[in-house]
């Protein structure tokens, strides 16, 4: 079956935003890390710096999963899919 | 370059060849990741030079430029020594080294340069220098059988069933490290060129605000995930050695 430019373009687009769905995750994950550590500087409000460098730390690694969405999308926006 | 959003548009997000040579055949460029890192280096050994200098006068009373490099060796220093304990002696060269090399390097493009970092050849390096950390640390504190034993950890030594998934994991190790790093600073590139390339002329002044958190502060908070990985993971390969 032959399938024109244009059409494997768009078709390319439409996974790029699919691809960026992967998003969510990483946004309730971080959203959840950010607000125990809230609870634990309430908590014990001693350990505050302790605590904020342990939940970047912890965020930045719950990212990763997110930015391998990214990484898809860009691949399929800006790498030439099908070796146009 | 790819059609699909950059017709009549000047969005640039990719790395550009500047000089091409022949190496033993093969077709190699000088890239702006070149360029971009070969300032950087430049700043680094600058600086190097001078703290060096200031230090080796070492004044009783210090001055400004030898207060600021204290500082930083401390800091620097503090954070290896948090994190690896008594292991910290050998790895606080290579760890503070990394952590200015990769935190200047997210920092260019404040320089008006490509940031080096957003280009997985750049990345991906310093992730296998940390794997090759991590497996010459195991073999040297460790016994074969010790190491055998680690790789089918969930189930007992002489049932590998888990040894090719754990293979996967610690193979991942340097892909995911590199690869966190690497979109990081690309999605932060990606961010400016599409603000500065789509907005033209109403993108004045303004930027400077999200240059402070896709620059700086995710730049920094990355750098600093990168090295906290790198010495957890050399630390749990030297484990509870006495």
């Amino acid at each position: 079956m032959e399938f024109n430019r244009e059409f494997i373009l768009g078709c390319s687009a439409i996974g790029a935003g699919l691809a960026v769905i992967a998003g969510i995750g990483p946004g309730v994950g971080q959203g959840i890390a950010a607000g125990h550590a809230a609870a634990a500087v309430g908590r014990n409000p001693g350990a505050k710096s302790s605590i904020t460098s342990t939940m970047l730390l912890g965020q930045a690694v719950a990212e990763t999963t997110g930015l391998y969405g990214l990484l898809v999308a860009i691949l399929l926006l800006f790498v030439k899919p099908l070796f146009w | 370059m790819h059609a699909l959003l950059l017709t009549g548009s000047d969005i640039d997000v990719m790395v550009h060849g500047l000089l091409k040579y022949s190496f033993f055949g093969h077709e190699v460029w000088i890239t702006t990741t070149h360029v971009s890192l070969l300032f950087v280096m430049l700043i680094l050994i600058v600086f190097s030079i001078f703290a060096g200098q200031a230090i080796k006068k070492g004044a009783e009373v210090p001055g400004t430029f030898q207060n600021v490099v204290e500082l930083i060796v401390e800091k620097l220093d503090g954070m290896v020594e948090g994190t690896m304990g008594k292991n910290a002696t050998k790895y606080r060269n290579y760890v503070g080294t990394i952590f200015i090399f990769i935190l200047f390097s997210n920092i260019a493009g404040l320089l008006g340069l490509r940031s080096p970092t957003a280009d997985y050849g750049v990345t991906f390096p310093l992730g296998v220098i940390t794997f090759t950390l991590i497996r010459f640390n195991q073999f040297k504190y460790h016994t074969p059988k010790e190491i055998w034993a680690d790789m089918c950890s969930p189930l007992p030594p002489w049932l590998p069933i888990w040894f090719p998934i754990n293979v996967i994991s610690e193979l991942a190790v340097p892909v995911s490290l590199s690869l966190r790093l690497f979109a990081n600073i690309l999605s932060g590139t990606i961010m400016m060129a599409l603000v500065y390339g789509l907005l033209k002329w109403f993108a004045m002044i303004w930027p400077a605000a999200l240059h402070v958190y896709f620059d700086l502060f995710s730049g920094a908070i990355q750098t600093y995930v990168f090295c906290m990985l790198t010495m957890t993971y050399v630390s749990n390969a030297i484990g509870e050695e006495d």
